[in-house]
């Protein structure tokens, strides 16, 4: 454990649900705008998880009016209300990059089926 | 003969601004946190409690500073003159003796103790250590240089500096000429920065932004001198 460590429990969040590369997500953003205070929902499928720590983030990507939308969300970020984990996707990659690359019914995720 | 009177009249034309707290503390990395919403990035110190071993006063001294010592070393292992300052002051030793600078030592005894708490969440500091040495260094790492093309014709002379100078006017190169050289290991002070928080319980400071020197390296960080002059 390095000594920085502890410094970052004060900013480290537990209510964090545990999801991972391929699952669908719904991303609660709290935006500011002129003084008032709403919430945004981003919904999209894990592309990555990054790094570690305070310091890991998350990308999800969404298909926007056929344009592809990716946002980055570092995972402690006080900025989003909640996370929810809307399906659980059978990947085989960490990073799903290939996504990217497909439209249509190409770019769908398959479920993961619990048996 | 030259420095002396040169270091002598730069003292007397103008009062040099100086600080009133100063602390010492070790860099312990580098991490983020969380402000109002905002990812800050924050250089951790860890600031052991220092104990005043030596007053230096501007009529025994000539100047005014505050010698001081941190952390704890094994009585046994110090050489006889350093027992004997340790001893006369009656303060425990310490890993090593630092003298810190002081506008006024007024309102100091030796053996005081100062901690963490001497700076408190918000003020700016100006932070003094020892920058990472980068050895022999070229011009282009050194002062920036742009170097030479990598094409059009630029043979073996990417990363050299040029012409030094002219021709037999002046037939010299002047002197301060930036060329390749030792680069880093020499003392850096970062001005203005941010105190994030200073932790009692713990004796770690946060600042705001980064600090000069590798991590376990020795930072001395006092209060801004040239603060009011950026507010203005």
């Amino acid at each position: 454990m390095k000594t920085t460590d502890l410094i970052d429990q004060d900013s480290l969040r537990d209510d964090i649900p545990e999801f991972f590369p391929g699952d669908e997500l719904k991303v609660h953003v709290r935006v500011v705008e002129g003084g008032k205070e709403r919430v945004q929902v981003f919904q999209g499928n894990v592309l990555k998880r990054q790094g570690s720590g305070l310091h890991e983030t998350y990308t999800v990507r969404k298909l926007s009016y056929g344009v592809g939308v990716e946002r980055t969300f570092p995972i402690h970020a006080p900025t989003v209300q909640k996370i929810e984990v809307m399906k659980r996707g059978d990947v085989r990659r960490a990073k799903l990059y290939y996504l990217r690359d497909r439209i249509g019914k190409a770019a769908k995720v398959r479920e993961k089926r619990e048996f | 003969m030259y420095q002396w009177i040169a270091r002598k009249g730069s003292i007397n034309s103008k009062e040099a601004a100086m600080a009133q707290t100063v602390i010492l503390g070790e860099k312990v990395g580098m991490t983020q946190k969380w402000v109002d919403d905002k990812v800050i990035p924050v250089t951790v110190l860890r600031v052991e409690p220092m104990r005043i071993v030596q007053i230096k006063t501007t009529e025994r001294d000539g100047y005014t500073a505050l010698q001081v010592t941190y952390g704890h070393r094994d009585a046994k292992k110090l050489n006889k003159p350093a027992a004997g300052h340790y001893d006369k002051a009656g303060v425990q030793p310490g890993k090593r003796l630092v003298e810190l600078r002081l506008d006024s030592v007024d309102g100091f005894e030796v053996g005081q103790e100062i901690t963490v708490e001497a700076l408190t969440a918000g003020s700016l500091v100006d932070v003094t250590a020892t920058s990472r040495g980068k050895g022999f260094a070229g011009v282009m790492k050194r002062h920036n240089f742009k170097g030479m093309s990598a094409s059009h014709g630029v043979h073996k002379t990417h990363r050299t500096p040029g012409s030094v100078g002219a021709c037999s006017f002046p037939g010299r190169v002047f002197k301060g000429k930036r060329m390749a050289g030792h680069m880093g290991n020499e003392q850096v002070t970062t001005l203005n920065l941010e105190v994030v928080d200073a932790d009692v319980e713990r004796n770690l400071l946060l600042i705001k932004g980064s600090v000069p020197g590798p991590n376990g390296g020795v930072v001395s960080v006092r209060n801004a001198v040239k603060a009011a002059v950026k507010g203005a």
